[in-house]
């Protein structure tokens, strides 16, 4: 049993992962066909796991209904929606439009899911200025210089600004080119060596914790 | 010599004073010549004349001489389908004459049938400026080379032998080299990523050499106040009765970000069973989903709380962007959880999320390697763990000697990238100012060749 658990994943998991490290070395055909395949896998493997995802969403909401839990009504409104939406697209066989005519699921698609996705992306930007109000108050010497950073990057990037203060085209563009690309790629440095060494100690089964099932 | 300059600087003779002579009567007075016959003079004449013009032919016809050692080869390192012509530089190579390079189809012989594909200055196109090492160079750098590929009328097939040759033009005229076969075949290893390869081998020895130093050593480690703060989160939300909401971001157990918070999971769901706190994990993958629960349930039992454990306690939401975030905001506004955690990769959704979670008034620790969103989680956040301190995490939280280990050995491999770097500018400087291409050799070496 312990084979099954913990010693068969980790073998497979170095067996993968050392292959698909020498893949990235390897330019023959075969090689990106190897790849290719297992993205494939991965994808159906994905499909197959949304069942998994469907059947807890399914469950939680159920369980919110049934103990009528604060904002049950809501769980109420997504099987309706989860309802009309597989109706819709199985009577249009998973299509938006045929023969040129926008079918339910197309409706449902574009007057419905699009909105509502535009909806929350259009909230970002009161967020923003939230956020901003918060972060730029010049309470130490470390938010002032905040503040005054991103004064110059924003009137840097517009026009009007650029025109009131000439100089601060130039000056956005040198913090954003000097200042904030160095320190950016100082992040992306550590942040690779991290994802590297994280790789090895998972090939090699130095990390297992993911796998859960404690030590052996 | 010592007469001829004598003669040059003598005083001059007493009928020059009278009048000036001819150049000729100069000449024969100054360099006395055997007298010649008129005839014969004129011969020579005419003679000289011709071998000029002949000799200003010939070397009109040098400009336009073929391309020496002409080479068709596989393009080595690649996947096939293309072949490397490689010639030697002429010396009259520049802008005013344009090579030519022919293909044609396999088993063509006759050189008419071939057609153009390519046609560029002559003082372009140097094997030194191709991408590569300098240990994978198919010829001298100052040699000419072309990479032919499929495309523009020619379909390039493994195995095929094709006939290619290069000419060199100049206005109307032109002059072929020898029509050679080239075979392209695929390769089974990319030599221009060896230097990758011994990197990635390097830091991955240092990496365990570490975890053994680390296993009979004692390492200082610095502390982070982001992952201090974890006690006070989770003990926060079980004085005030509240839930703790973790995110594990929006990529799949593929990325190494949710490996990181997934592992940061297991640790902060054996702290949450201790306390008898109740953990809310959302997700937006379903693969991810199944794999935390197996890390939850284990943290549980580690903690000798396996009956609290609950298998809704990780649970998914939907795959879309905005929905899980909706979602998310939705429990945080109706649940109000004391502590929220954002560990692994997020997008446009980090601000939604994090704004919200601090409008509920809840400690917020965010963990990411997402650079463009640091500054978002940086602004909401009581906490953040920025980049490679996400990855940092989990040695922090279990002092385990193999974790802190891994730490030692990105250090280290930070301090060799920072040297590197500073050493290649200093190289590259020298490299420009000095004109030496020596600095090459070196940078190269540490260069993400494809």
């Amino acid at each position: 049993m312990i084979f099954l658990r913990r010693r068969l994943p980790l073998l497979i998991t170095m067996i993968t992962g050392l292959l698909f490290a020498g893949q990235y070395y390897v330019p023959h055909p075969s090689s990106e066909l190897l790849l290719t395949s297992a993205t494939k896998w991965l994808q159906i493997i994905g499909g197959f796991a949304l069942v998994l995802g469907v059947s807890s969403l399914f469950h939680q909401h159920a369980v919110k209904i049934r103990r009528q839990e604060a904002g049950w009504g809501y769980s109420l409104v997504l099987y309706g929606g989860m309802l009309v939406t597989i109706v819709a697209g199985a009577m249009a066989w998973g299509k938006e439009s045929l023969d040129g005519t926008m079918t339910g699921f197309g409706w449902v698609y574009s007057f419905m899911m699009v909105p509502l996705q535009g909806t929350m992306f259009a909230i970002l930007a009161f967020f923003i200025a939230s956020a901003a109000y918060r972060s730029f108050r010049a309470r130490s010497r470390e938010a002032a210089v905040l503040l005054v950073a991103a004064v110059i990057v924003m009137m840097g990037r517009v026009p009007l600004g650029e025109y009131l203060l000439p100089l601060s085209g130039d000056v956005s563009q040198w913090i954003l080119n000097v200042l904030n690309a160095s320190v950016r790629r100082a992040i992306l440095i550590g942040v690779s060596l991290g994802a590297i060494a994280l790789s090895f100690k998972i090939i090699f089964g130095v990390e297992r914790s993911y796998l859960g099932g404690g030590k052996e | 010599m010592r007469m001829l300059k004598k003669a040059l600087l003598s005083p001059p003779h007493p009928w020059r004073a009278s009048s000036h002579p001819p150049a000729h009567r100069l000449l024969r007075n100054r360099f006395p010549v055997t007298r010649f016959p008129r005839g014969f003079v004129l011969a020579l004449m005419f003679s000289f004349i011709c071998l000029a013009g002949i000799f200003s032919y010939s070397s009109a016809h040098a400009t336009l001489s073929a391309p020496a050692d002409l080479q068709v080869i596989d393009t080595p390192n690649d996947g096939g389908g293309s072949l490397t012509v490689v010639w030697a530089p002429s010396p009259l190579d520049g802008s005013e004459s344009q090579y030519q390079v022919l293909i044609g189809e396999p088993g063509a012989g006759d050189p008419a049938s071939l057609k153009v594909i390519a046609e560029f200055p002559a003082n372009t196109r140097y094997v030194k400026d191709a991408k590569g090492g300098w240990w994978t160079r198919a010829a001298d750098p100052t040699w000419h080379h072309y990479v032919i590929r499929s495309g523009k009328g020619v379909d390039i097939k493994d195995g095929t032998a094709y006939p290619v040759t290069v000419a060199m033009r100049k206005g109307d005229e032109r002059a072929a080299g020898p029509l050679l076969q080239g075979t392209p075949y695929a390769n089974w290893f990319n030599w221009n990523q060896l230097n990758n390869l011994i990197l990635a081998l390097g830091f991955g020895a240092l990496v365990f050499y570490t975890i053994s130093h680390a296993k009979r050593n004692n390492i200082f480690l610095r502390r982070i106040p982001g992952l201090d703060a974890v006690d006070e989160a989770i003990g926060r939300a079980t004085e005030l009765g509240k839930p703790i909401l973790y995110l594990t971001g929006a990529h799949d157990m593929s990325d190494p970000s949710t490996i990181a918070a997934a592992v940061i999971l297991g640790r902060v769901a054996k702290r949450t069973a201790s306390y008898e706190t109740e953990l809310m994990v959302p997700h937006r993958d379903p693969i991810t989903m199944a794999v935390c629960q197996e890390i939850t349930k284990q943290a549980y039992l580690e903690a000798g709380k396996p009956d609290l454990f609950k298998e809704d306690s990780n649970f998914f939401i939907t795959s879309d962007q905005f929905s899980y975030t909706a979602a998310v905001d939705g429990i945080m506004l109706r649940k109000k959880p004391a502590a929220n955690f954002f560990m692994g990769s997020y997008f446009a959704e980090s601000l939604l999320l994090t704004e919200t979670g601090a409008s509920t008034g809840a400690i917020q620790i965010a963990g990411t390697d997402s650079d463009h969103q640091l500054p978002f989680f940086v602004t909401t956040c009581d906490y953040t763990l920025i980049g490679e301190e996400l990855y940092a995490a989990s040695a922090y939280l279990s002092k385990e000697p193999i974790q802190i280990g891994t730490l030692r050995g990105q250090d280290i491999g930070k301090a060799v990238v920072l040297s590197v770097i500073l050493i290649g500018t200093l190289l590259a400087t020298v490299g420009v100012a000095t004109g030496g291409s020596w600095p090459q050799l070196f940078l190269d070496l540490v260069k993400d060749l494809k």
